[in-house]
């Protein structure tokens, strides 16, 4: 279908935005990359009265370090993350997961901070800034805030953004040598949305002791799930075969999936026990990948 | 017949007959324009006065039109008029689908729009016209339609039962049509087997999703009383007819032009409500009216297919010979059959087709095609044939492994002799000669079998399942009015060409085949190239344009190359013939001591230049006085083609696939494929042979993902295309095509189809290497598509 | 409201100023406005890849970009790319193996493989494949598109090592 009519307007500062949200009232849109704002527009899904072109705003782009924290501007594309050297040194889920989102020519235009403020369930990104414990750095009129993501995301296609409220970066804790942090998905066909997918983000000692666990899965909930019981069964132990184990019979009480076109409950949870182990099971040293 | 001389039959090089392209990796010469985007699609064309039509379609799967106010669409700025199926009932008739030789076929009048109910989701109920497709949608936005919505018959398993919703009921309940086909003593033949195998198959829903979606633009001309249509279509001839008689125009006055297609694959070559509506629209407006259909629109209307259910058994003695089929089938095909093939067909074929490739004496199939509120199915590409293969080779598989045979061995015991030929098959169909054996013979040539077995061993000790599949198939080709034609369907099974030599020795040829992008202009560019004997570069095709090119058929079952082929070569002959009467008479030599090389005629014998064509051109068109007086000088020939010997050209192959099933996932990785096929003479071995690769993928579509899926209140789930899943590159494997030719007697050009032959096999080979993969883990698939899902079922890790 | 917005860009190396219609993708705008008919839309839900052409240097999906957004941009589509030859080699191979059929998804399928000759010049069969993996072509099997791409990056291989 064609788009529903709107107005257009472009900003190219915070200050701008503020003022042209203003004028253009509540049924206005931020337009960033538009990769799925413009296709839901295309199923008359949604008719914003006026689209906000955010694309210029120097102040939401560029990926920096900071002492302990990554910093990546809103309006960094997927091409980007995939391609960055410091995300791929500082967050390399994220490098990792840049190029499951669906396809070059998609990925040449979607945003982080669009994609966050989406919190599609199927999307890889939220369930990879939960996993990674990053922070989402908001702006309004009124000033700045930070939400942890594990607390920005609310629910099918629900994130904790205030009217008026843009994302401008995301911050994320950089890696360091006892970090562990992987992505796996199951997909019908290279670049699809996730049957499954699971963001595992692990902290372990030189002891191979598990001090930190996040699996945040996608694809099988109304959002970015934190699988809260899996992941505090592996936290205090060793890596093994053993607690993986524990950790995939944990899920059942963690995930309460839907059924859609792909399959019903028992198949994402069946799913979700094979991506943990797959995902954990790199972490394993060699000797116990051998056995 | 059959004499085409080649360098190869010969035993020459390409250099001793230059102009021989018969067989010869010829590029397409109208490919440039599709890798420079200077195609020109349908709505790629603009014309004055343009307006735009969008339907209001049902959100409903069945219900009665209340009411339909169209004030406040009216008020929609750029909205130029709308229209309810009364409006278009004024100048259209009504049209029924039934072909007189499927007996007791019975179907209801189908209007441009629906008079009263609306019978599935998605069907076009209102039009409206505007200055732009984006205003359309607007009006049909604004439009209240008021509807009583009725219980709906959505599965097809309960379509005949007691109680039922009667979808028309005038027809008194809802069964389209039903066949048996019996051979032999079934009875007897199960009592007398050693083993009988059986199972039960379903075939997804699924639909062709050409990239180009439907289009169409009817410019009815008041001041000359014309109707001139610009379609996305595969059969322009049988569209003049349709638009003449539904709206009452004389044939004459109806000109259908189809310039490039992007896509069809039997989408395009039927009659949709939605475009009858826009005909209609502009019949009455006077104007022309453009309808480009999206995406959603085309999951909801265009043409479904192969939602069947099909229960099968097969007998076999104790030596692995096949004694007995017995196949049950059950097709639900939507509200209404599609006019004007209907929608029985693709059922009759599972009929007449199973157990096709075999030599067995007891045959039992029986279809049932049944009515249904969901969006009608009509034929597409390899109708009927990947349901019959998939059932066939399926209890094939599960023979050999009830026997503990070999999958080729068994094959190899019950395939049709090679020099069996003519026969004709426990089904009733005429087989002129295939080559069974030696197509497997070629496969098993290029299969490297032992070393894979060897590395399926090696892996199921890693706990990697692969497996290995074969399906051999028949393929219906070069169909006579047998087909269509014998049961009163305005469909022409003939096809037409005139070839016409211009001043400087260039050709032009007409055809009434078209160019869906398989490559026809470039198959007869070749073929008249031949015929008359010029460089391929020195002809130009013209096609899908009824007013200037000879009455035909146009694409559809794979007749292009056969039917359209042949009258090529015919006219391309008859041409040469004319034109080397007329180079006797210049240069004082007998015709048959001459030949046309390169564009000189030459002397026969000698192969000694004696007048390039371009004189002989000059001095016909320009100096026709200095010619005999009584000399013919026609440099323009038409000859139509219809075979006569058989009902159709049955071609055959075999495919196979290697793949890996992750039994974790469910998931299918695709290693590699392999298909050889005979379809006769090969004109083109690189159109051929990508052909038959996307077909496979299209066959791999149905096997693996594509699915239309209704939930039981018969409603559309899969109306994008993130959620209908088409093949894409990175799953697809390399597919290796191998050919044997036994070409048909009934032509000279001794061409059958190529296009379907993909997709005929290759669902049937992927569910055996599917089974073959799982069977140590003793799980088994039959449904397609074979998702996930469904394969984790089998292999009891889920409910 | 304003729904027309005015806008300067340059497609195909030529500046062109137009009032678009906010309304309009970047497809519908060189389809409509500029009468440039090689790309084409497939879905218009961003999915088949119909549409892709080059804008900034890289390819998108011409159906998920406004036209409105579109001042200052620099829009290359398969006629610029075909009257510059940036692309003739790729577009022999297409010839020559037979890589396209009904053409419809061609034009998106050369810039988007005009990207991986860039991107990737020494990509493997798989990786051509995963590349075109968001172009849809219902009438080859992908063999010859990538046997294409596959053919020319070998050429342009050769070629630098000549140089």
């Amino acid at each position: 279908m064609k788009w529903p009519a709107m107005g257009y307007a472009r900003v190219e500062s915070l200050d701008e935005l503020w003022r042209a949200l203003d004028a253009a009232g509540p049924e206005a849109q931020i337009l960033a990359g538009g990769q799925s704002l413009l296709a839901t527009l295309a199923f008359r899904l949604s008719a914003p009265s006026t689209l906000i072109d955010i694309t210029r705003i120097a102040a939401l782009k560029g990926v920096s370090v900071a002492g302990d924290v990554l910093r990546i501007g809103a309006l960094t594309r997927h091409a980007d993350l995939a391609r960055d050297a410091l995300v791929a040194r500082h967050a390399p889920m994220l490098a990792k997961a840049a190029p499951l989102i669906a396809h070059p020519a998609i990925r040449n235009r979607g945003t982080i901070g669009g994609s966050l403020a989406l919190a599609d369930p199927a999307a890889e990104l939220p369930a990879c800034a939960v996993a990674l414990g990053a922070t989402v750095v908001l702006a309004a009129p009124t000033g700045e805030r930070r939400v942890a993501a594990s607390d920005f995301f609310q629910g099918l296609f629900t994130a904790a953004l205030e009217p008026g409220e843009i994302i401008t970066a995301v911050e994320v804790p950089v890696a360091t040598a006892s970090s562990r942090q992987t992505i796996v998905e199951v997909t019908r066909r290279s670049g699809d949305y996730a049957m499954a997918g699971l963001a595992a983000a692990l902290e372990m000692d030189g002891a191979g002791i598990v001090t930190s666990a996040r699996l945040v899965f996608f694809g099988i909930g109304s959002g970015a799930e934190v699988a809260r019981g899996a992941s505090a069964t592996l936290t205090g132990k060793a890596l093994s075969a053993e607690t993986i184990a524990a950790a995939q019979a944990a899920l059942d009480g963690d995930l309460d999936p839907p059924t859609d076109l792909h399959g019903g409950p028992e198949m994402k949870r069946h799913l979700a026990r094979v991506l943990t182990r797959r995902a954990l099971t790199a972490f394993l040293v060699p000797s116990e990948q051998a056995a | 017949m059959n004499e085409i001389v080649t360098p190869q039959s010969l035993g020459l090089s390409r250099e001793d007959l230059p102009n021989s392209y018969i067989g010869r990796s010829v590029p397409r010469p109208n490919a440039r324009k599709l890798v420079e985007g200077r195609a020109s699609y349908t709505d790629d064309v603009d014309l004055p006065r343009l307006v735009h039509a969008a339907f209001y379609r049902s959100p409903h799967a069945h219900a009665r039109i209340v009411s339909i106010d169209t004030s406040a669409a009216m008020k929609v700025p750029g909205v130029v008029r709308v229209f309810t199926g009364a409006d278009l009932a004024k100048v259209c008739d009504p049209w029924v689908a039934v072909l007189a030789h499927l007996k007791g076929m019975k179907s209801a009048p189908q209007y441009p729009l629906p008079l009263e109910r609306a019978t599935w989701q998605g069907e076009a109920v209102v039009a409206v016209v505007a200055e732009s497709r984006a205003a359309a949608e607007d009006g049909v936005a604004a439009l209240a339609v008021e509807f009583e919505p009725l219980p709906a018959q959505v599965d097809m398993e309960t379509a005949l039962s007691p109680g039922t919703v009667v979808i028309h009921p005038e027809l008194g309940d809802n069964l389209v049509f039903t066949r048996t086909a019996e051979t032999g003593d079934i009875a007897a033949a199960m009592a007398a087997a050693h083993r009988i195998v059986e199972a039960t198959f379903h075939t997804g829903r699924h639909t062709g999703v050409t990239l180009e979606p439907r289009s169409i633009i009817a410019d009815y001309n008041r001041a000359d009383g014309t109707l001139t249509v610009h379609h996305s279509t595969q059969a322009p001839h049988m569209m003049q007819n349709v638009f003449a008689t539904q709206l009452r125009l004389a044939e004459s006055d109806v000109r259908v032009i189809c310039k490039d297609v992007g896509g069809s694959y039997g989408i395009k070559v039927h009659v949709y409500p939605d475009e009858m509506a826009v005909a209609c629209m502009s019949r009455i407006m006077g104007r022309p009216v453009k309808f480009i259909a999206d995406r959603f629109e085309a999951f909801g209307s265009d043409i479904h297919a192969r939602d069947h259910r099909i229960k099968g058994r097969l007998a076999v003695d104790a030596e692995g010979r096949f004694l007995a089929f017995d196949i049950d089938d059950l097709t639900g095909i939507g509200p209404y059959s599609v006019y004007p093939r209907t929608s029985a067909v693709e059922g009759n074929q599972v009929v007449n087709l199973c157990g096709g490739p075999y030599s067995f004496p007891n045959y039992r199939c029986t279809t049932t095609v049944v009515l249904q509120n969901k969006a009608p199915t009509c034929q597409y590409r390899a109708v009927g044939h990947p349901i019959a293969t998939a059932v066939t080779e399926g209890l094939v598989d599960l023979a050999a492994e009830a026997l503990g045979m070999d999958p080729v061995e068994i094959r190899r015991k019950n395939l049709i002799p090679d020099d069996a030929y003519p026969c004709t098959s426990p089904a009733g169909m005429k087989f002129e000669g295939l080559s069974h054996h030696q197509s497997l013979k070629t496969l098993l040539d290029m299969v490297p079998v032992d070393r894979i077995r060897a590395d399926q061993a090696e892996q199921r000790k890693r706990g990697v399942y692969r497996g290995l599949g074969f399906a051999s198939f028949i393929e219906l080709t070069n169909p006579s009015p047998f087909m269509y034609g014998i049961g009163g369907a305005k469909i022409s099974a003939q096809d037409g060409c005139t070839v016409r030599m211009d001043p400087d020795g260039s050709v032009v040829a007409m055809s009434g085949v078209t160019e869906q992008g398989q490559g026809t202009e470039a198959i007869l560019a070749q073929i008249v190239a031949h015929g008359v004997g010029v460089p391929v570069s020195k002809v130009r095709i013209v096609t899908g344009d009824t007013r200037t090119v000879p009455y035909g058929g146009g694409t559809w079952a794979c007749r292009g190359a056969g039917i359209g082929g042949e009258a090529a070569l015919l006219s391309a002959i008859a041409l040469k013939e004319q034109i080397l009467e007329v180079a006797g008479a210049m240069l004082q030599a007998q015709g048959p001591s001459l030949d046309i090389v390169m564009g000189e005629v030459v002397d026969k014998a000698t192969g000694q230049a004696r007048m390039p064509l371009s004189e002989l051109g000059r001095i016909v068109y320009y100096r026709g006085d200095t010619l005999p007086k009584e000399l013919s000088r026609e440099l323009v020939q038409t000859r139509h083609f219809i075979t006569k010997e058989y009902p159709f050209a049955f071609t055959n192959g075999i495919q196979a696939s290697w793949l890996e099933v992750d039994v974790e996932t469910g998931m299918v990785k695709l290693l590699e494929h392999w298909c050889v096929e005979d379809c006769g003479r090969v004109i083109n071995p690189l159109l051929v042979d990508e052909q038959v690769r996307g077909g496979i993928v299209q066959g791999i579509g149905g096997a693996l993902y594509e699915h239309c899926i209704y939930n039981e209140d018969g409603q559309l789930l899969t109306t994008t295309l993130a959620d209908y899943l088409v093949p894409m590159a990175a799953e697809m494997p390399d597919m290796h095509v191998g050919h044997v030719e036994t070409p048909t007697k009934e032509s000279l050009l001794g061409a059958k189809g190529a296009g379907e032959a993909g997709t005929a096999g290759a669902p049937a080979a992927i569910m055996n290497a599917i089974n073959d993969a799982l069977k140590p883990l003793g799980a088994k698939v039959f449904a397609q598509p074979f998702t996930p899902e469904r394969i984790l079922k089998a292999l009891g890790t889920i409910a | 409201m304003t729904t027309r917005i005015d806008i300067t860009l340059t497609v195909n190396g030529e500046r062109v100023s137009r009032s678009v219609d906010t309304r309009s993708h970047l497809v519908d705008f060189l389809r409509g406005d500029l009468g440039l008919a090689g790309a084409h839309t497939g879905c218009e839900h961003g999915v088949c890849g119909a549409c892709t052409v080059r804008l900034d240097g890289e390819p998108v999906r011409g159906c998920l970009v406004m036209a409105a957004s579109l001042d200052g941009a620099v829009v290359e589509t398969i006629e610029g790319l075909s009257d510059s030859g940036e692309i003739r080699d790729l577009q022999e191979a297409f010839v020559a193996r037979n890589a396209c059929q009904c053409g419809y998804c061609t034009p998106g399928m050369l810039v988007t493989a005009a990207d991986i000759l860039v991107q990737s010049p020494e990509a493997t069969r798989e990786e051509i494949r995963e590349h075109i993996s968001g172009n849809y072509c219902r009438c080859t099997g992908y063999q010859a598109i990538v046997d294409a791409v596959e053919d020319v990056l070998k050429a342009r291989a050769a070629k630098r090592e000549a140089a």
